[in-house]
C-alpha cells in the first residue's frame, strides 16, 4: 500500500514535469508563429492543449499549476512584464472557466476548450483595455472572440483525441473519467 | 439531443455571438473627417476627407509617397519603397484607421476632426 502511494507520487511528479515541458514547448511554438497573425494579441492557443489534457488526465489543481508555471517560465524566457500580465489575465480566466465548466456541467471537451479559447482572449483584451485605454479595442474584441472560439474548438478536438488514446491506467486519479466528445 | 449535436449547437452559438459583435462593431464605426499625415511621429499636415485631392508626401531623399483622397476615402497610390505594403493596403475612412509605410516612417491616420472640436471648446471657454 505504501509503495502504491509512493509510486503515485513519483508518477505525478513525472507527469507534471512532462506536461510543463509540453506546455513550454507549445508556448515557444506559439511565439514563433504569432507574428504572422494579422491582429495583435491573436493567439493560436496551442498551450491550451497541454492545459486541457492535464485537466482531464491529472485534475484541476494540476492543470492550474501547470499553466501558472508555464506562464512564469515563458514570460521570463521570451516575454516582458507586460506579456506576463496579459498572459496571467488570459491564462487564469480561461483555466478557471474550464475547470468550473468541467466540474459543474456535462459539456464535452471540445465545448469546454472553445470556452477556454474565448475567455483567454477576453481576459487579455480586458487587460489591454485597462492598461492602454485604446479606443479601437472594440473591433479587436469581435475578432479575438471569433478566433478564440475557432482555435479553442480545434484544440478541444485535438485534446479529446489525445486523451482518448491515453490508457486509463496513466490517469492520475480513479475519479477522472474519459471526456465526452 | 446527442452530446455531439449539443456541442455543435453550443459552438455555433459562440461563433454567431462573435459574428454579431463583428457586425455591430462595423456599424458603430464612425466616419472620419480629417486625414492626418505624420512622418517619423511629427505631423506634416491635415487634409479634409471630403476634398478630393492627391497629396505628395516627401519623407526624404528617394522616399516619396502619393496619397489620394477621393469619395471620402484615403488611399496610398504610390510609394517608392520595395515592399509596397502601404500601396496594397485597402483605403481608409473610419476614425482610427491608418496606413503605415514603415520604410519611410509615414503614418496616415483618420481622425474625427477632434482638433476643430477642441478649438470650438476653447473659443467657448474664452466667450464664457
Amino acid at each position: 500500500m505504501a509503495s502504491q502511494t509512493n509510486e503515485n507520487r513519483v508518477s505525478k511528479i513525472a507527469l507534471l514535469g512532462l506536461m510543463i515541458a509540453v506546455a513550454f514547448v507549445l508556448s515557444w511554438l506559439e511565439v514563433q508563429v504569432s507574428f504572422v497573425l494579422p491582429v495583435p494579441g491573436m493567439k493560436l492557443g496551442l498551450t491550451n492543449l497541454a492545459v486541457i489534457i492535464a485537466l482531464y488526465m491529472l485534475g484541476w489543481k494540476e492543470a492550474f499549476f501547470i499553466n501558472m508555471v508555464r506562464i512564469l517560465l515563458v514570460s521570463v524566457t521570451f516575454g516582458s512584464m507586460f506579456s506576463l500580465i496579459y498572459s496571467l489575465a488570459g491564462g487564469i480566466l480561461s483555466t478557471v472557466v474550464m475547470i468550473l465548466l468541467k466540474r459543474y456541467t456535462r459539456l464535452s471537451i471540445t465545448v469546454i476548450s472553445a470556452f477556454g479559447g474565448v475567455t483567454h482572449n477576453i481576459g487579455q483584451i480586458i487587460t489591454a483595455m485597462i492598461l492602454l485605454e485604446t479606443k479601437q479595442i472594440g473591433y479587436y474584441f469581435a475578432v479575438l472572440w471569433l478566433t478564440g472560439v475557432i482555435t479553442g474548438t480545434v484544440i478541444g478536438i485535438l485534446g479529446g483525441e489525445v486523451v482518448k488514446h491515453i490508457p486509463k491506467q496513466y490517469f492520475l486519479k480513479k475519479s477522472l473519467t474519459k471526456p465526452k466528445r | 439531443m446527442s452530446d455531439k449535436k449539443k456541442s455543435i449547437v453550443i459552438i455555433s452559438a459562440l461563433v454567431l455571438i462573435g459574428v454579431v459583435f463583428l457586425v455591430v462593431m462595423n456599424l458603430l464605426k464612425q466616419k472620419g473627417t480629417t486625414v492626418i499625415v505624420r512622418i517619423d511621429g511629427t505631423e506634416q499636415g491635415q487634409y479634409q476627407l471630403d476634398q478630393d485631392q492627391v497629396v505628395d508626401i516627401i519623407a526624404g531623399e528617394g522616399a516619396k509617397n502619393k496619397l489620394r483622397i477621393e469619395n471620402g476615402q484615403a488611399q496610398m497610390i504610390e510609394a517608392d519603397c520595395p515592399d509596397q505594403i502601404c500601396v496594397n493596403h485597402s483605403s481608409i475612412s473610419h476614425v482610427g484607421e491608418s496606413i503605415i509605410c514603415l520604410p519611410h516612417k509615414v503614418v496616415v491616420e483618420i481622425a474625427a476632426g477632434a482638433d476643430s472640436a477642441d478649438t470650438m471648446g476653447g473659443i467657448d471657454g474664452i466667450a464664457n
